[in-house]
């Protein structure tokens, strides 16, 4: 890893200037915020399209955009990336099909453009935000992540995003907000997967508040240089790299902040398997199988040992005193 | 027009019933087995071992319905091929899952109900595949087809894997389960009537 993150955010200081002061790029990040309120009234917008936007029409009507200005890995790793085909071809997205391939084979005709997400709750600025204005007044980041499937195969792949830290802050959440829940776009006509009853409907996670704003949580809207394919989340998903896959959203049209540990769809779906906090956790087996070693794909052999909160141990702190095996 | 004589229906048969190991082969050779080739294997060998075995199942309800009596002689290879392609699967779990951690192995099997179900459809296919010689057949007599009942053990049981491998039930496992409940319906039919 080529920086050292934050060692401890304890959840009610996260705004606190302490906190923002350790920050490595203050002036840079506080010239963000000051921006971000000076815009605020002009991005909350509607959510109708804006005429000037082009719109699209078929499968390719959009092909992956070039991103720039994104400072290179600024969170790395020396392991071996997975291939543009291989990230793009196998993984689960069940708003497209249980399959590991129907993502990318269904997700063709996904408009992601025009693209508003709603960011409400117990915030004092809510907002509805055109995804540029979301993500343009912050610094694109390279983040080359470990993702460690809860099916036990695991990738590393290079995403470019922002810290969801810095969307958080702009919202200013109230006290009272302890859970951040997010929600997957609910649309059948373009998402095949949700017209058969494999989850509830939209798709919904959470994290706790201070996981949320932890400095390796990040919003993904890029992948190799370009913009996300819609069959990895497009146009913008959360990226926890020390959680199972599923709790990472995709697609998502809304961020709210509530009181209450938010319904996640998994959870909903199959309780006793699928824990809120799903920390990969190589202690805490799958009930039907063990969590201990890992597919790193392509490779043949699950022999690759999984590690504790999948390698980023600094994250360790935030879960100081809880008994991992009940909270799984 | 003649019908094509028996050993040549029965090659046939054999031919196109080794297809899909031969078409894995290739997909190796050609590396062709997708972003996880582990699970493309262990998915298409478990497939074909369950769907033989709904086949194998199927054999007896054809022969009464249509009173082809001769398709009985294709039960015992396509039984064979259930085991052949069961064997495939349950090595990919050997070397692929678990490479060769027997302590692991013995472990899964005690305490995850998913593999305890696997494991159980392929242990009760032995017996049933060792005694499929004529030999055996002889010896055995009558107790030969008591035994090979234990294919319904088989069967429920790798049907119940497959359901507990997914994380959301719907689709094939399903499908699979449900052919299962007919082949078996028809059994439970008979020996309803035959009392």
């Amino acid at each position: 890893m080529l920086i050292k993150t934050a060692r401890v955010i304890p959840s009610r200081e996260i705004t606190d200037e302490p906190v923002y002061l350790r920050r490595r790029e203050f002036m840079r990040v506080a010239g963000g915020a000051a921006f971000a309120a000076a815009v605020a009234p002009l991005v909350a917008c509607a959510s109708e399209p804006s005429a000037a936007e082009p719109q699209a029409t078929g499968p390719f009507a959009k092909p992956q955009l070039p991103l720039a200005g994104y400072k290179e890995k600024a969170v790395a790793t020396d392991e071996t990336l997975n291939t543009f085909d291989q990230i793009t071809g196998y993984n689960n997205f069940y708003e497209f099909g249980t399959g590991k391939s129907d993502p990318k084979r269904y997700s063709g005709s996904l408009k992601t453009s025009p693209w508003t997400v709603k960011v409400d709750g117990l915030c004092n600025k809510p907002a509805d935000y055109h995804l540029d204005d979301l993500i343009k007044p912050i610094q694109l980041e390279e983040r080359i992540y470990r993702l460690r499937c809860v099916e036990a195969w695991s990738m590393v792949i290079p995403w470019i995003g922002v810290p969801l830290n810095e969307v958080i802050k702009r919202a200013e959440p109230t006290a009272k907000a302890a859970f951040v829940e997010f929600t997957t776009l609910l649309r059948p006509s373009e998402m095949p997967g949700q017209n058969t009853g494999s989850l509830d409907w939209p798709y919904v996670e959470g994290l706790r508040l201070d996981e949320a704003m932890h400095p390796l949580t990040i919003l993904a809207v890029g992948l190799y240089g370009k913009t996300l394919m819609p069959a990895n989340g497009a146009p913008i998903r959360l990226v926890v790299p020390w959680k199972y896959g599923f709790k990472s959203a995709k697609s998502i049209v809304r961020i709210r902040f509530v009181e209450k540990q938010p319904k996640t769809a998994w959870n909903l779906a199959t309780p006793s398997e699928y824990g809120f906090y799903s920390n990969v956790n190589p202690e805490v087996d799958h009930p039907r199988w063990s969590q201990k070693y890992e597919r790193r794909l392509p490779s043949f052999f699950q022999n690759h040992p999984t590690q504790m909160f999948n390698g980023y141990s600094e994250v360790a702190s935030l879960y100081a005193g809880m008994d991992l095996r009940r909270n799984y | 027009m003649k019908a094509p004589p028996y050993a040549v229906l029965k090659g046939l048969t054999f031919t196109i019933a080794l297809v899909p190991a031969a078409r894995l082969a290739y997909r190796i050779y050609t590396n062709d087995l997708g972003v996880n080739p582990a699970e493309t294997l262990q998915l298409d060998t478990g497939g074909w071992a369950l769907k033989f075995l709904l086949i194998t199942l199927a054999i007896s309800p054809l022969r009464r319905l249509s009173g082809w009596n001769r398709i009985i002689q294709y039960r015992r290879m396509l039984g064979l091929f259930a085991f052949f392609y069961a064997c495939l699967h349950f090595l990919t779990y050997i070397v692929l899952d678990k490479y060769f951690a027997f302590g692991e192995m013995v472990a899964d099997v005690a305490k995850r109900p998913f593999i305890t179900a696997g494991f159980v459809a392929f242990v009760t296919m032995i017996p049933l595949a060792v005694t499929s010689t004529k030999g055996w057949i002889r010896r055995l007599g009558r107790r030969w087809q008591t035994l090979h009942r234990l294919i319904y053990v088989s069967g429920v049981a790798a049907a119940i894997h497959f359901i507990w491998k997914v994380k959301v039930v719907i689709g094939e496992p399903v499908y699979y389960a449900a052919a299962l409940g007919v082949l078996l319906g028809f059994r439970i039919v008979w020996h309803l009537r035959s009392r």
